[in-house]
């Protein structure tokens, strides 16, 4: 079993396993998610550090800050549909509430698991994970990223949710991309648009962009992989030098990504968006590309929705 | 380490700085903090080791109130223990204060908020795991209320516990038998709790929660059995220590009026006496 197959689950499992070895108080805790969350490799080097506690998310978010209140620094690892939902009040009172140092990783987040349908998609997480005073929330888009994150995660003694990816995922960054919480990355310039997104939302962005150039749209782009804390400081500074913002994401229209930057957007230099991502609505049966194509969730689709409001703005 | 008599003492105490918190703050669970007072004191002065001047000791026994609303007992007991000045026990109720009406971590003494029932068992198992794993020889307490059990959570719990040989694991369950509604009986059955947690691997027993000889031996008797986590399902009276209030459901969070305050503190004032070494017995 590769480690570097390009899936945003094996980048961090191994950069958890490399911290692991380093720092013997790191642990990881599975709730029959361990080979989903890819930490096989994980227990069979460092048994003394890996917890399973069976199909009980409740139990183990309630484990994991038990044994931070020891000094542990813990990674739970499993389904982002069941510890977004299921766990959410262990989330909120033993992890957040209590500054526990946990962090819950969200493997096969957003529409991941597709065809299997929306008990297993959480397209809600982000919503409800930033409402939690404290708790950190991360959606990197590729392995590099992910691997960024998961290295601050094991350093940071703070409270996060990480979501992440079950299939492999083209490479948005070359190298190993610094990782600040707060800071989003600008990985396209321009001043005509700005097209926000994050996690495998990032490269249809990027590809849209290329669209858009051709019709003499200059899109910027940023990778938001910080969605809390959020970077104020470039999403007001994309209202202020742009024309229209998109923001793209694998998630619920509502209290998203789209919401989190509308209100940066709204209260400093209010400008006109578009939020694409998940409609109000049960999702139909199919694979995670197939749900992102019927949602419009394409290069093409973020490049018309962009030529839209770029029609409309240059009209004002 | 108290003795039972000191310990009899200090539970009346600690009933009348709780009735005296509820009656001055105008808000309170009054019922099902004075059920689970005596617990308390046999846990903070006979059983537990723990320095209130060193409260984050990696070797500290540690208490987990997983029915977190029976917090004015707690905080009586911790500033008795000395984690915080008694005279802190005023501010109970005001505006800005870090004495909330559930445990927060902004208390000396508290180890995990509390408050949303079904909690307190998962964390204590990930606490008593980490001594496991670490040879370190603390252990960790936790008390459950009876309405409680109806939590799933505490059952994921229970099972993890057992699962892992947690013998340096102690649960408590302040059966005190009401609930907001009702009779626990009547409001969602729990019974059989001893055996359902044998079922689940436990070693359990039953004690007169409001016995000092009972507690005690059975605290000092932790683990029972090597490899197994242990159960103390005490058996209370909601309300205990006043005629009025006991096994009253209507207590659960009442608070006592102007009469009511001060014919709880005459009852405290005559089981006082019983006890003539009392320091300052009447109020």
């Amino acid at each position: 079993m590769s480690q570097a197959d390009g899936s945003c689950r094996r980048a961090f499992s191994a950069a958890l396993l490399e911290a692991a070895r380093k720092n013997g108080t790191i642990y990881a805790v599975c709730s029959d998610s361990k080979g989903s969350a890819a930490m096989g490799d994980f227990e069979t080097a460092l048994p003394g550090q890996f917890v399973e506690v069976g199909i009980a998310e409740q139990d183990a978010i309630g484990i994991a800050a038990g044994l931070s209140r020891c000094g542990k620094t813990v990674f739970v690892c499993g389904p982002a549909s069941f510890y977004a939902a299921r766990s959410l009040d262990q989330v909120k009172v033993d992890v957040a509430y209590a500054r526990s140092d946990v962090k819950v990783v969200g493997i096969s987040g957003g529409v991941s698991y597709g065809a299997l349908g929306s008990t297993h998609h959480s397209l809600h997480d982000i919503a409800v994970m930033r409402a939690f005073p404290g708790l950190e929330v991360f959606l990197p888009c590729d392995a590099a990223s992910t691997a960024a994150v998961t290295d601050y995660m094991a350093g940071s003694g703070r409270p996060a949710y990480m979501r992440i990816g079950r299939e492999a995922v083209p490479a948005i960054y070359g190298g190993a991309p610094g990782f600040q919480p707060g800071r989003a990355n600008i990985l396209r310039h321009g001043d005509d648009c700005a097209i926000i997104a994050v996690g495998e939302m990032v490269k249809p962005a990027l590809d849209a962009a290329d669209l858009l150039l051709q019709q003499g749209i200059k899109a910027r782009v940023l990778d938001c992989w910080s969605i809390k804390p959020i970077d104020e400081a470039a999403i007001e500074a994309a209202a202020r030098e742009t024309r229209f913002i998109v923001t793209v994401e694998e998630h619920s229209i509502h209290g998203g990504l789209g919401a989190a930057v509308a209100e940066i957007v709204v209260q400093t230099f209010p400008l006109p968006m578009k939020i694409l991502g998940f409609p109000d609505e049960w999702a139909p049966a199919g694979s995670s590309a197939e749900l992102f194509a019927h949602y419009g969730l394409t290069a093409k689709r973020i490049a018309s929705a962009a030529a839209d409001l770029d029609a409309l703005t240059r009209r004002r | 380490m108290e003795s039972i008599e000191s310990l009899r003492r200090t539970s009346i105490d600690i009933r009348r700085q709780v009735i005296k918190m509820i009656y001055s703050a105008r808000q309170g669970h009054t019922g099902g903090s004075l059920s689970s007072v005596d617990i308390l004191v046999a846990l903070y002065f006979h059983a537990m080791r723990y320095d209130a001047a060193s409260p984050a000791d990696p070797g500290r026994d540690r208490f987990i109130l997983s029915k977190g609303h029976s917090v004015e007992g707690l905080y009586a007991i911790l500033a008795r223990a000395g984690f915080f000045p008694e005279a802190r026990l005023s501010e109970y109720g005001s505006f800005g204060t870090t004495l909330f009406g559930h445990p927060t971590l902004r208390v000396p003494g508290v180890e995990i908020p509390s408050g949303s029932l079904g909690h307190g068992l998962s964390v204590g198992a990930g606490m008593a795991l980490a001594a496991k794993r670490d040879a370190s020889p603390f252990r960790v307490f936790v008390l459950m209320g009876d309405g409680e059990q109806a939590e799933g959570s505490v059952w994921e719990a229970a099972m993890a516990a057992a699962h892992y040989g947690l013998d340096n694991l102690v649960a408590i369950v302040d059966n005190n038998k009401l609930q907001i509604s009702g009779p626990v009986e009547r409001v969602m059955n729990s019974a059989p709790l001893k055996a359902k947690y044998e079922s689940f691997g436990w070693e359990a027993r039953e004690v007169d929660g409001h016995d000092f000889t009972e507690l005690t031996a059975a605290f000092d008797a932790v683990p029972w059995k090597a490899g197994k986590p242990n159960m103390i399902i005490a058996h209370t009276i909601k309300g205990r220590g006043f005629s009025f209030m006991e096994n009253n459901a209507a207590w659960h969070h009442k608070t006592p009026s102007q009469d009511e305050y001060r014919r709880a503190l005459l009852e405290l004032e005559r089981e006082a006496a019983a006890y003539p070494e009392v320091e300052g017995g009447a109020p």
